[in-house]
Parts: C-alpha cells; structure tokens; sequence
C-alpha cells in the first residue's frame, strides 16, 4: 500500500494542478495577511473560504484522479498486489497531497508573519486540521462515488452534486427545518443538524473557537454547554473521524466487489 | 497451470460467460478466439482477479485466486489499452513497476531491442500509441513468470517491433512458459500458436490445435475456418 | 479645630473622636488599622485618613454611616463589611444628608460599597472600590444611588461587585472618567432616573453590560462599551427610553453593542460599532430614532430588526460591509445600504438558526434579499452611506 502511496503521491506532487492549489492558498494567505495584519482576523477570512473551497477541490481532484488513472489502476491490479492496497494508497496519496498543498499554502505565509508568536495559533492548527479532515473526508466520497459510476460524466455530476448538497442544499433545508419547527425546542436539533453534515460542523468547531461562540450561546445553553467543553470537541473530531472512515470504508467494500 | 471450474459472469442482465470450464496444464501458446462480446477479456480479467466471477473458481498454479494476490506473482499480463499515469516518465515507470514486482536485469536489454532510450526521460503522456505500446510490452516481459498474457500485443506496433514481438514470444516459449494471446490478426495467431480456445457466447466451443481445426471445418486456413467455426453455431 | 486618632494617641478609636468632635471639625486618622463598624456621623465633620488607615469591620455589618449634612470622607481604606441576606450592608452610606464629599476612598471585601439613600448634591471622587463577588445572591454594589439627586461621580474605580455603579430614582446625576469592568451583572445600572450625563467613562468586561432602562432625557457621550462578551451580554441595553443622546460612544466586541426595547426620540450620533456580534439588536417598537454619522465595522450583524416596522432614520453611516460606489466622489455613496440583513430577520425569529453563520447558503440568501427585499423592513435603509471610515 504505501508503495502506491507513495507513487501516487509523487505522481500528483508534480502535476501541475497540485501547484495551482498551492500556489491559490499561499497567494491567498499572503494577500489576506498583507491587506489586514491581523492573524486572528485572517483566520476568520480563511475559514470562509476553507470551508466552501477544500471540499470542492477535493472533490473535484478525488474524481478526476480516478478517472484519469484508470487504466493505470488496471495496470496495477494485474500486479501482485492487493486490491485493498491499491485503492487505498491511490486515495491516501492525493488526499494527502492535497493536504500538503493546503498546509504549506496557508502555513507558510502564517509562519512568515510570526504564527509562532502569536495567539492564534490554536485557531490556526485547527483551522488546518479542519481542512485536512475535509479534504481527506471529500476525496473518499468522491472517490466511493466514482467507483459506483462507470461513467465519468455521471460520475462527476454526482460527486459536484454531492458537494452542492452538503455545502449549500443542506443548510437550506436545516434552515427550513429549523424554522418550521420554531415551536419546539431546538438545541438538540440544531446540534444533530450540525453534526450530520462535515462542512456544518467545522464551521462551528472554528466559529466556537474563534470566541464567536457567544453569539451561538444566545440560543441556548445545550449548544454551549456540548461545544464549549472537552467532550463537545473529541466528540466534533469523531464524527469527523467517521465521516473519513465510513467513506473509506465503502471504497474499500465496493473496490473488493468491482469489475475492471 | 490454469484450471478454470465452472465460471458465470454476467454484467447486469447480459451474459457474458456461462459454465465456462477451461484446464491449460501444458506449456505452449495457447490463441483465445472469439468474435466480439464472446468474453474473451472478461475471461482473461476473470484470470487475473480484475473482474469478479459470480460463480465458479478459477485456480492457478495451484492457488485459488480468491485467496490471496501473491498468484499473480507467477503472471505477466499485458493489457489491452496502454494508458499509463501521464505524469510519470518512462524510466520512472520501469523502476516503479520493478519496486512492486521486484528485481530483474531483463529490462536494459528490451529497452535497447525495442530502441527506447530516447524516450526513457520522456513522459509517458506524451509518448505516441506505438511507443507506448513498447513501453508496454516492455513491462510485461522484463519478468521471468511462468505464466504471460497476452490481450492484443500487436496493436500499434510497426512491422519491425512486431517481428521483435514474436521473436520475444518465441523466446518465453522456449523457456516453458504458458502462453494466452488474444488477438483479431488471424496470421499472428496462425504463425504463433500452438493450441486455439474458440470463445463464443460465453462457452468454450472449440479447443485443440490449429490442424485439427481446420480438418474439422473443411477450410485450408485458418480465417476460413474460424468463419466456418461461427457459422456453424449460428445455423 | 482637629482631632488626631492614632494608635499611642489620647484618641484611639474613630468612634470615641467623633463622639468628641464639635460640628464642623475635621478628624485625622493616623495610619494603622482600627476594628471598628457601625460609626455614626451626626454631625457636619470631615474625616481625613492619613496614609490610608484600614477599618476592619469584621464583617460585622456597616462600618460607616452618615446621617448629617456637610460631611466630607477623605482617604479611608475599608475593609470586611458584612455580608447579609436581609439587609444591605454598605462601606459608607449616607441617609438623608447632603452636601457630602466622600473621595479617594479604598474598599475591599465589601458588600455594599458607597449607599445613598434620599441624599443629594454630593460628590463621589476618585474611589477604589475593588470587590470579589462570585454569586449575584449574595453581593452587593459598589457605588449605589436611592432617591438621591444632584449627584457628581467622578473618577471612580469599581470592579468586582455585582452592578458597578447603581441608580434607581436618581435625576440630574453626573456620571464621568469612571471606570467600571469585572462586574458580575452591570457596570452601569438605573432606572427610572432623569436628566442624567454621562461621559468618558469605561464599562468593560461586566456580565452583562450596561442597562438603562425607565428613564428619560439622559445623554451619553465618549464612553466606551468594551468586551461585554458572554451569552446574554451587551454593551448598552436600553429598554423604555424616551429622548436620549448617544454620541462619541465606542462599541468595541461586545455580544450585542446596542440592545434596544421601546426607546423613543434616541439620537445615535458618531459613534464607533467595532467587531460586535450585534451592532444595534432593535426589539418591540422604537420610534423617532436617528442613527448618523456612526461607523458599523465588522459587525457579525449591523441592524436587526424583529419587526418590518421601521419608524427610524438611518443616514450618513459609515458600513465597513457596504459594497456600493461612489462614482462623483463626494464622499456618499450612490447606491443605498441596507444594513438589515435577512438573516437577522430569521435569527431573531428563530435563534436556533444562528447555528448557520456564515455558511454559504446563508451568504446566498442574504444576497438576493440585498437584491430584491422581501423579508426586511422596505425603508429601512441608509441613503447616502458614506464611503470612507473617517
């Protein structure tokens, strides 16, 4: 597995699009900390765009990949080697080549502006860490769903579909079901809401971070009271854990079952 | 080597093998025929554990392919469509093949044969089909496995890489090596082989030698014969 | 005439001085620490601790209560005042009196810090007052004004009590340069008082803010609301006003700069909102309101509205979120801002929603309302938004 790893993980650490991610964060990090020195303030911004942005690429990277190395991948399972093995390392090496290209895209200009010295630090690593789950979270689905779909312009309607649902759709219908049901309590809604949807609840994990956690306090104490403690944040990273795991999972089951 | 018990697949609702039973035990080269659809591939990837059988089982060398990957250890396969990661380049993809397989010397020799130094620091997206095609048999052979399958070789090769192709073959042969070629070019398989697997509707309905083949349809070659073969079957 | 009071002193205790003094003597305590509660002044004097001599009540109840006029309290340093469920023990408190000066007076562990009750023009002036309330139950306030009018209270420090600095029926009081953070529940509290000012002070840090509610005709000027920051807390929270001026403030992060239930004929003139969750949280009706000249920077949410009645004027605002242009280059933009934004509206129907902040849907949402309201009060918008924040 990790000699996959580590093949397809060369292979798009020198694919030009790897350089355009990069390159698209560290500008955007620079240009974020030029305008407003401020790191806590940068962070905010970054978020904005982290939340909506690293699961698109991911997405859009995670289906590609598959399609474009296909036949490669039969290249492959003609080889001794386990077919467990080769979907993982082939995921492993972009979702971690994507992370890379985040990492050093947006870490590199904090350091320069003297991160280490500053108080938003820990915003910072989670920040990071939110992104990398997304990232590692949107190349498996996208990668589960590619597997399903023999065709690649389905596969990739779904997938962007997949995306638009959890990024936008979904808050709407939250949203809408939120207001419907005014009458009831709805703290433990909202959380469940919250939960269900990956790029829901990093949001809220760095929202609540970022000390705007006031704000979402006024609606009730259920909300602050689960986010604003130790559990509130072990419990946000399982449910992150198994959004990466489930996905994995699946690609893992259908890869053993599929047809080449 | 190969033994292949009772194998059913079928892709949604069409058929494309039923009850197959196909036991290689000897050395030589051995032609799998068939028109188009008649599973040919499928029978190959069903092989090489690429597609999964809905039944049956298929053993070779004496493991059961559902096992274990380390079977295909004793196989060379090449595939059909050489398409390889664009990104790579050539020489890149040569050692990296050997890192998953393991070592072997063979491949100086076959660059030099098949007259690919050039290409050896190009990338692999931007090599013509031709060459490709080298690079591609040139992965399959640089191994000494018992066991080579061959799906179309010829493709895109010009008539010099050709000869070579079947100079190479005839090499594996010598060695005692099991051999399964596809391939739609009657006089390439005429020349080469030595037994012929006549594939139609997802069965086996022919298997033995070339002269047996064409004493039994009546025709003096083998074109003919296996013209004669299908329409036999279709009456 | 005087009459020292020190340890090796003919006069010992603070108490036996003043049961001494003649009307309009003045009294010098010497450094040292005298355990003494329940003094009485009866009479027109002036207390002067020298060096900042410590009364110890032992929390045995008040220490230092007022009943004369004329009385002047200078450089004390008070200490354990008692606590009590039933009645509120203060440091100083004045009854009745007026014309009293109390100044640079410390107090810790104090209940109830200085009291006035039905007193009038006095002076409160540069005092300490630095308490350790954790419960609101059982903590008293550190400055607090009963039925007390003419008061000036000046330059104080007060942190660490339950309301900073407390007015219930008090008019025409002066409230400057004080500083109040750290409190439990209000820096600043009054109600039902009238003809009020109050300018350049510093409410920061306290649970909930500063509350002014059932009043009329007070002005404010050059505070500053800062990092009242908590679930239920705001910077200003005004609830039945009617004609108050509010100009020069800054707003500086807190929860909600500027909560607003039934005021009425309130100007909002210059003031700075910075980085709050709420800018202006405008509850129930409030009429007649103008709102000029204010920088909105930053602000989770600038306006929100409960209702689509809108009575208020909004112009010539500084919007850091204003994405129009100025094409003459006269400073105004020419395209209107709305500050209501639609997500205000449903946040304040259903808080629950807030859970969707600054998602993407949200941000599409508040989008094609900018473009086409529908939701959001119609004429609640700033015509002639300015384009710089200077």
């Amino acid at each position: 597995m990790f000699k996959i790893l580590k093949y397809s993980f060369y292979d798009l650490a020198r694919s030009r699009w790897s350089y355009i991610y990069f390159l698209f964060y560290l500008i955007l990090a620079l240009v974020l900390l030029f305008l407003n020195n401020d790191l806590s303030k940068a962070v905010i911004t970054l978020m904005n765009v982290i939340i909506i942005l690293v699961p698109l690429i991911g997405t859009i990277f995670g289906v590609m990949y598959y399609y474009n190395s296909r036949e490669f991948t039969e290249l492959l399972l003609a080889q001794p080697i386990k077919r467990s093995s080769i979907f993982l390392g082939q995921y492993l090496g972009i979702a971690l080549s994507l992370s890379f290209s985040l990492l050093f895209g947006i870490g590199i200009p904090f350091v320069i502006y003297g991160l280490f010295n500053s108080g938003a630090i820990w915003d910072f690593s989670l920040l990071l860490l939110t992104g990398v789950f997304l990232t590692f979270i949107f190349v498996a689905i996208a990668f589960t769903i590619s597997l399903n779909n023999e065709n690649k312009i389905k596969g990739f309607g779904y997938a962007v579909l997949m995306w638009l649902f959890l990024a936008v759709i979904y808050d709407g219908i939250f949203l809408m079901s939120l207001v419907i049901f005014e009458d009831y309590p709805l703290d433990k809604l909202s959380l469940l809401g919250t939960m269900l949807n990956p790029i829901d609840l990093s949001r809220t994990l760095i929202l609540l971070k970022l000390d705007i956690s006031a704000l979402l306090g006024y609606t009730g104490a259920v909300f602050k009271q689960f986010f604003g403690r130790q559990l509130g944040l072990f419990t946000s990273i399982f449910v992150l854990c198994l959004w990466t795991v489930i996905p994995v999972l699946r690609i893992l089951y259908k890869a053993r079952s599929k047809d080449f | 080597m190969i033994e292949v018990v009772g194998l059913c697949k079928q892709f949604n609702r069409n058929v494309v093998l039923s009850d197959l039973n196909l036991h290689i035990a000897e050395q030589g080269i051995f032609a799998i025929l068939g028109p188009n659809g008649s599973g040919k591939t499928t029978l190959i990837k069903s092989i090489l554990s690429m597609v999964i059988p809905d039944k049956g089982s298929i053993r070779v060398a004496g493991m059961d392919v559902k096992k274990s990957s380390d079977y295909r250890k004793q196989i060379d396969y090449l595939p059909q469509i050489a398409n390889f990661p664009s990104n790579l380049k050539v020489k890149e993809l040569i050692r990296m093949i050997k890192d998953l397989r393991g070592k072997t010397e063979k491949d100086q020799q076959l660059i030099e044969q098949f007259g690919l130094q050039p290409y050896l620091d190009a990338k692999l997206g931007n090599l013509s089909g031709g060459t490709k095609q080298k690079v591609n048999i040139l992965l399959t052979f640089m191994f000494d496995s018992p066991i080579l399958i061959l799906d179309e070789p010829s493709t895109g090769l010009d008539p010099l890489a050709l000869i070579q192709l079947k100079e190479l073959i005839l090499q594996e042969k010598q060695k005692g090596k099991t051999i399964l070629i596809t391939s739609h070019i009657m006089s390439f398989v005429e020349e080469m082989t030595d037994e012929i697997v006549f594939l139609l509707e997802g069965n086996i309905h022919f298997k033995g030698d070339i002269q047996t083949l064409k004493k039994d349809t009546g025709q003096s070659d083998l074109e003919h014969a296996i013209a004669a073969l299908l329409e036999k079957n279709h009456v | 005439m005087g009459t020292e009071v020190c340890e090796l002193c003919p006069v010992k205790s603070i108490q036996q001085a003043i049961a001494m003094a003649d009307r309009g003597d003045t009294i010098w305590v010497k450094k040292g620490t005298y355990q003494e509660y329940n003094l009485l002044v009866d009479k027109p004097l002036t207390i002067i601790g020298e060096d900042y001599p410590v009364i110890d009540g032992e929390d045995q109840g008040e220490v230092l209560r007022i009943v004369a006029d004329s009385v002047t309290i200078d450089g004390l340093f008070i200490i354990n005042v008692g606590t009590s469920y039933t009645s509120d023990h203060a440091a100083i408190r004045v009854v009745k009196s007026s014309d009293f000066v109390i100044r640079n007076v410390v107090l810790e562990k104090l209940f109830f810090g200085i009291f006035l009750e039905k007193s009038h023009n006095g002076e409160i002036y540069h005092n300490r007052i630095i308490g350790d309330a954790k419960d609101e139950y059982n903590s008293g306030n550190g400055i607090h004004l009963w039925y007390s009018n003419n008061i000036l209270i000046s330059k104080n420090i007060v942190q660490g009590v339950r309301d900073g600095i407390y007015l219930e029926f008090a008019d025409s009081i002066t409230v400057t340069e004080n500083v109040s953070r750290k409190n439990l529940r209000y820096g600043l509290h009054f109600m039902f008082s009238n003809n009020d000012i109050y300018t350049n002070n510093e409410f920061e840090n306290n649970g909930a803010g500063v509350a002014v509610m059932f009043s009329k005709h007070i002005q404010m000027y050059n505070n500053l609301f800062r990092d009242n920051w908590g679930t239920a807390s705001f910077g200003l929270l005004l609830k039945e006003i009617n004609d108050l001026e509010i100009e020069n403030n800054v707003f500086d992060n807190n929860t909600i700069a500027i909560s607003v239930e039934g005021a009425n004929r309130v100007n909002y003139l210059n003031n700075d909102f910075k980085s709050n969750g709420w800018a202006i949280k405008v509850r129930g009706a409030c009429y007649k309101n103008l709102f000029k000249g204010n920088r909105f920077l930053h602000n989770s949410f600038d306006v929100s509205y409960n209702s689509r009645i809108n009575d208020n004027l909004f112009e010539g605002n500084y919007w850091s979120k204003y994405s129009g242009y100025d094409l003459d280059r006269d400073g105004i933009g020419d395209v209107p801002y709305r500050p209501v934004k639609l997500f205000s509206y449903i946040v304040n129907r259903t808080p629950e929603t807030i859970v969707l902040l600054r998602s993407l849907f949200i941000d599409i949402l508040d989008f094609s309302e900018k473009v086409s309201p529908v939701f959001t009060p119609d004429e609640l918008v700033d015509r002639h938004p300015l384009i710089n924040a200077l």
